[in-house]
């Protein structure tokens, strides 16, 4: 685990941790490990024998005598397709026969370099690690097959799982059969050529993905699935805050009237990560949730007892009038001050966003125990093996090595299970319990109680203009529990002023509109930090900063008088660094205005609308600079005036993420992504009530449902550019899409999302 | 003793009268084709058939089903080829897949009672029925698709 960056550890930029993240490693033999992966495709997700000898080109798949290619997953699959994708781009480079392909996700090894699901990254960044990979066998394979006809290898060709030349054709299962041995080093591997773009055959064709069949006749296991002989059942009884409660005492007589209940046992956490816990153990999953409601614990309750959302943001509004506080990002230039002091005029306004949980369908749970090699197994599904590692190991008082996270598939992720803490209280219970098989199945109260949620969020933003009304500079403030800062502080990069920022809780604020000086502020929100443990959701930052920049670039709009889209476009200039300067960003804002141009296509923008009815637009990028996904989202509203009720009558996105590996995948996470925009901007939120979430179930914490959902429309724009990714980038543009169009319907500007109905409701009896 | 009829075999179970049908599934029966949700009825993940009605197994006690047929995903169809489960298949609908089963059988159910849904039907009885992926766009394509499948399959077996 020697290249893992180590937690906590200072001075690792955004740029090494994603090479950190992209190192794999040196590719030789390893033996076979498969009794710790998942074939999410066979029935209960075993792994299908070898035969005969196996060839390992390299890391990431082996071949078999019967030419049957496994291709090993470390991404987690979560709804993503995440095997099927990736296996592709391994097939086609490696000239396989797509049929010979089974996908593996494995476990937790050391081997796999950094285990992580998350960022929109697993595709941008597999693309070259699985190109090398399918080069290298290809290369083996043919020159395997030129040395038995005693041919030149560029004599023969590899095509559909056979090497041809004309001496006739030698299958891939023949060629490992005959015995093959070749290994690349890192170096060599580098130095592979590769098929021109043009001449990809599985890449970009439609298919269908690998884990579907199963997951609609009910064989898929997932994390809450595992099971194990002499198991027990554990439910657990959380503090009144998140930190800081202390057990005083606890009373079990009247959980001891239930039948197969155990004991209930405080945790001893030396990670942090669940103070004030118990846990209840039971014979059966329901003994344990009926115990555990019937246990009475008195606590020492922490500081943060009575804290609500209302402070969280007022905490954040003094945090960003304090002009010292935060970190000033890279933006080229940030000196504003002489612009503003210009300014012919200039617009200011605030942006709030409420607290969002995660609310994935599989509630938490893990099943943890000690097996018979005194390796502590845990089976869960995970977005981040290596950020749990460390602290399963804190927790259990083990050495990493001792410590493995079974692969399992995941009922929901959104970032919800990259922070593996409910790893720990099953953990530290089979500890107690020496070992001893433990499944803890969180209800959902415990779930959402337990979240680590998306902050609520204050955001301040500037602009000034000349005399023509063109924008000469623009500010960005934004504050924000951040999770970086909380769970894996060494991945935060310093700004120009020294100071450290979360970049997943800042990103998009450092936009690609020219607007002369740019000052992009981000700053912590301590209060947010000590109350709940904000976590990543999907689209990270970008989710609520798009939000603020392009509610706020429509109203910079109206203030110049111009056209929304035309406002927009006449800003996006491929220039310095809005050129773009990775090969996956190359072609910078003309890329974004050509979505923009799209999606205004798409909605016929510029078109009558009926009464109370308009189109609203918005463009953002999601992840990050250096691997942006330009996205733009058209929307047709209608605001019924009665009652606050907006309906979302067209839902349009047009995306640009280079090639697209897995068109129907690729629509799908762009179809949930852009539902998810939509969900957070008029469904969903809770709000912090005396240090918890005031929501802990559907019934009143409200994701968009079936008859809510609107005609969605998604629109690629073609590319030879390398991928980028989709798991996130359409959520980005779809709330401010939705405000700017309800501005256009009824002249009323919404300024905090959710925008519920009452809120449009009192927003049109001010107007 | 609880007893039922579940996917055609007679099962017994040794549980409290109060366990939720759910958990009887899932942990004393070992089918786990079924998921826990959200555990009072609201998300639809749960979603079996009882008697060939659509009904949430997370707050059905066991008691209440006593002698009943219960059918689960697993039992939906015996090579997995229910039409539901062919166009679930045909458009990609899952992601993730958790909710998939509740919706399959919640989708089945509808279909039993109205065989050509209009999308008005669709979102009135799946309207209980979370996905939080947002498979939701799929989920009515596939439903229909379904839905005239079964119309075709019928036409020629009548013509």
């Amino acid at each position: 685990m020697s290249r893992l960056p180590k937690r906590g550890s200072a001075g690792i930029t955004r740029r090494g941790f994603l090479i950190a993240m992209t190192a794999v490693g040196v590719s030789f033999g390893f033996p076979r490990h498969l009794m710790a992966a998942m074939d999410p495709a066979s029935p209960d997700g075993k792994v299908l024998p070898s035969e005969g000898d196996i060839y390992e080109p390299s890391l990431w798949y082996s071949i078999d005598t019967a030419g049957k290619i496994k291709v090993n997953i470390m991404r987690s699959e979560m709804g993503q397709h995440v095997g099927t994708a990736i296996a592709r781009i391994l097939a086609d480079e490696l000239e396989a026969s797509w049929d010979d392909i089974e996908i593996i996700h494995v476990d937790s090894d050391p081997r796999w370099g950094y285990m992580v699901t998350g960022g929109s990254w697993s595709i941008s960044q597999s693309w070259p690690v699985y190109r090398q990979a399918g080069a290298a066998g290809r290369t083996a394979l043919i020159e395997a097959a030129a040395k038995k006809w005693g041919i030149a290898a560029k004599d023969c060709k590899a095509s559909n799982g056979k090497i041809i030349s004309t001496k006739g054709e030698l299958s891939y299962g023949e060629l490992v059969t005959m015995g093959l041995t070749r290994q690349f080093t890192e170096e060599e591997l580098k130095t592979l050529p590769l098929k021109p773009n043009a001449d990809l055959k599985l890449v970009g064709q439609q298919v269908t993905s690998l884990d579907i069949a199963n997951k609609t006749n009910g064989k898929t296991i997932f994390g809450i699935d595992a099971k194990v002989d002499g198991m027990v059942y554990a439910n657990p009884i959380l503090p009144p805050t998140r930190y800081g409660s202390k057990v005083v005492k606890f009373d079990d007589s009247a959980a001891k009237a239930v039948k197969g209940y155990q004991q209930t046992i405080v945790l001893d956490d030396a990670s942090g990560s669940v103070p004030g816990w118990l846990m209840v153990i039971a014979s059966s999953f329901n003994a344990a949730q009926k115990a555990s409601k019937l246990v009475k614990v008195t606590w020492d309750a922490g500081k943060t007892a009575n804290v609500s959302e209302a402070d969280i943001i007022a905490h954040g509004q003094k945090l960003l009038g304090d002009q010292t506080k935060g970190s000033i990002l890279d933006t080229g230039n940030a000196d504003t001050e002489p612009a503003f002091a210009s300014a012919k005029s200039t617009i200011a306004e605030e942006y709030i966003t409420s607290t969002v949980l995660h609310a994935q369908m599989e509630p938490l749970n893990a099943l943890v125990f000690k097996n018979q090699d005194g390796i502590w197994e845990v089976h869960s599904g995970c977005q981040w093996q290596s950020l749990t590692l460390p602290v399963l190991a804190t927790a259990l008082g083990e050495e990493e090595a001792n410590i493995v996270i079974r692969s399992y598939m995941l009922g929901g992720g959104f970032g919800r299970r990259l922070n593996g803490d409910y790893t720990i209280p099953a953990a530290l219970t089979s500890k107690a319990l020496g070992g001893k098989p433990v499944k803890m199945v969180m209800m959902r109260p415990q779930d959402m109680l337990f979240d680590s949620a998306r902050s609520a969020s204050v955001q301040q933003l500037k602009m000034a203009f000349d005399d023509k009304k063109a924008v000469t500079a623009m500010e960005h403030h934004a504050t924000a529990g951040w999770p970086t800062q909380v769970l894996a502080p060494g991945f935060m990069p310093k700004g120009t002023n020294g100071e450290p920022y979360d970049p997943f809780s800042i990103a998009g604020a450092d936009h690609w509109y020219t607007v002369g000086a740019q000052k992009v502020r981000a700053v912590s929100n301590d209060l947010a930090i000590a109350t709940f443990r904000p976590g990543w959701l999907r689209s990270v930052g970008p989710g609520w900063t798009g939000w603020a920049v392009e509610s706020f670039m429509d109203e910079a709009a109206h203030h110049a008088g111009k056209d929304p889209l035309q406002f927009r476009l006449d800003m996006l200039i491929a220039e310095g660094r809005n050129a773009g300067s990775t090969p996956v960003a190359e072609g910078g804002a003309a890329r974004q205005a050509a979505v923009l141009k799209k999606a205004a296509e798409m909605i016929g923008w510029g078109t009558p609308q009926a009464k109370d009815t308009a189109l609203g637009i918005a463009s953002t990028f999601g992840q990050e600079r250096d691997m942006p996904t330009w996205v733009s989202c058209a929307v047709q509203v209608h605001v019924d005036k009665s009652n606050g009720i907006v309906n979302v009558q067209k839902l349009y996105i047009a995306i640009d993420a280079g090639i697209i590996v897995d068109p129907n995948g690729a629509e799908a996470q762009c179809q949930g992504a852009a539902l998810w925009g939509l969900s957070m901007a008029l469904y969903e939120g809770t709000e912090l009530l005396n240090g918890q979430y005031k929501d802990s179930n559907f019934d009143t914490y409200t994701p968009l449902r079936l008859g809510q959902t609107p005609d969605v429309k998604i629109e690629f724009i073609p590319s030879k550019m390398p991928p980028s990714g989709l798991g996130e980038p359409a959520v980005t543009p779809v709330a401010p899409a939705i405000a700017n169009a309800i501005y256009q319907a009824v002249g009323v500007r919404l300024r905090k999302i959710p925008m519920k109905p009452s809120d449009v409701k009192s927003a049109l009896t001010k107007a | 003793m609880a007893k039922f009829i579940l996917n055609g075999k007679p099962m017994t179970a040794d549980v409290e009268s109060d366990t939720p049908l759910l958990w009887v599934i899932r942990d004393e029966l070992d089918m786990t084709g079924t998921k826990f949700g959200c555990g009072i009825g609201t998300c639809g993940a749960c979603t079996v058939h009882v008697g060939g009605r659509a009904t949430r197994s997370c707050i059905t006690p066991i008691s209440s089903v006593e002698g009943a047929e219960i059918t689960t995903i697993e039992g939906l169809s015996e090579k997995g080829d229910h039409p539901l489960q062919i166009s679930w298949q045909k458009l990609q609908v899952p992601q993730c897949g958790y909710c998939q089963s509740g919706q399959i059988m919640q989708a089945a159910a509808l279909l039993k009672d109205i065989p050509e849904p209009s999308d008005k039907d669709i979102d009135a009885v799946m309207g209980g029925n979370l996905c939080r992926c947002m498979t939701y766009v799929r989920i009515r394509s596939a439903i229909h698709e379904a839905a005239n499948a079964i119309k075709e399959s019928n036409d020629e077996q009548t013509a």
